[in-house]
């Protein structure tokens, strides 16, 4: 399974992104939405895991140009307070798509992606 | 309670739920780091009870990291706090530049996505007014934001405050794109928000790039 995690809280993703190596899961962090972007454009992934609420791109917007490269790639949203509702409005019924919110337990974190990369296509 | 108390109650009641959901977010991002900072902590024991070797750097690192996460917790707590406590007084003598200082911890993560960074500058004398905390703090968050807008990404945007002559001038500055953000962004409503017998007008200076809100005693 290749991972990609995305979220502008630096000592949070780089932490996250160690715990799911340890795990044997090929994982890449970015701090940055749009150099996220970028690298996707070179190779997709099975899974992106993003912040909600990020500097210069959000990550509903993220997902929407990340799916114009890659459009079999799932993606996880990761959300604080306030931000569940704007995240419902903008991804109902949508398929391959879940969100969770931080903090984050990693068992919870593990089973939402295994149920993502074996849905194939089928809403969560 | 008439239209205009009623509406400026609603505005007043909003801008503090805006502050506590933006305060209480970024309460909620140094936990998850701690709560990953330390689940790798976590993961790092289990691997040494299989026999693998233990980097004490690194578990310094990672602990120096949660000490990090809880100070600036401890940090954001204390600014919502202070900001919580702004309604107690109707009335007293407000330090302007320690108002802009808490308006400026209170806007970190509006300051952070709109990719602006903030500064508030010493005055060489205090400058006081009296009047009422929370509505001028409003005031003033809808000056910043509007001075956000105006100054554009990556920039620096300075908060100060002066004497005036019948009053205080607080100005925000430099706004480059001033010139080209219209005036009907600055959502404040200087007649009804300002109580404590003050009066408050903006003025933008189109060709220097500055705004300021000149508060004065009302006749």
């Amino acid at each position: 399974m290749r991972v990609m995690l995305v979220d502008d809280e630096e000592e949070l993703i780089s932490a996250l992104a160690e715990r799911l190596i340890l795990r044997g899961i090929d994982t890449e962090w970015f701090t940055c939405g749009l150099t996220a972007l970028e690298r996707v454009g070179s190779g997709c992934f099975d899974l992106v895991v993003l912040d909600v609420k990020m500097p210069r791109i959000g990550g509903l917007e993220l997902r929407d140009k990340m799916r114009a490269v890659c459009p079999d790639m799932k993606f996880i949203f990761l959300t604080g307070y306030g931000s569940e509702r704007d995240f419902l409005l903008a991804t109902a019924r949508e398929p391959n798509v879940c969100y969770l919110v931080k903090p984050v337990e990693i068992g919870v974190l593990l089973a939402e992606m295994k149920s993502l990369i074996e849905s194939d296509g089928a809403k969560t | 309670m008439n239209q205009a108390s009623q509406t400026m109650d609603d505005a007043l009641l909003r801008f503090f739920g805006r502050m506590t959901a933006s305060m209480t977010h970024e309460v909620k991002n140094a936990l998850a780091t701690v709560n990953e900072n330390a689940g790798l902590l976590t993961d790092y024991a289990e691997m040494t009870l299989q026999g693998k070797p233990l980097d004490p750097e690194r578990v310094h690192g990672l602990a120096a990291r949660i000490a990090d996460q809880v100070i600036r917790a401890d940090g954001l707590l204390k600014i919502l706090n202070r900001f919580a406590h702004s309604v107690d007084e109707p009335l007293i003598g407000v330090d302007v530049t320690e108002h802009l200082k808490l308006l400026m911890a209170l806007s970190i993560r509006f300051a952070s996505m709109s990719e602006v960074s903030l500064n508030v500058r010493e005055p060489a004398d205090r400058v006081v007014i009296e009047t009422s905390p929370f509505p001028l703090l409003n005031t003033l968050f809808g000056c910043l934001e509007f001075a956000m807008r105006a100054a554009g990404r990556g920039r620096s945007i300075e908060l100060w405050a002066e004497k005036g002559p019948s009053g205080v001038c607080i100005h925000f500055e430099p706004l480059p794109q001033l010139d080209d953000t219209s005036a009907e962004a600055l959502e404040v409503d200087e007649t009804h928000s300002l109580p404590g017998s003050l009066e408050g007008r903006f003025v933008m200076n189109r060709t220097s790039g500055n705004l300021s809100l000149l508060l004065s005693k009302r006749a």
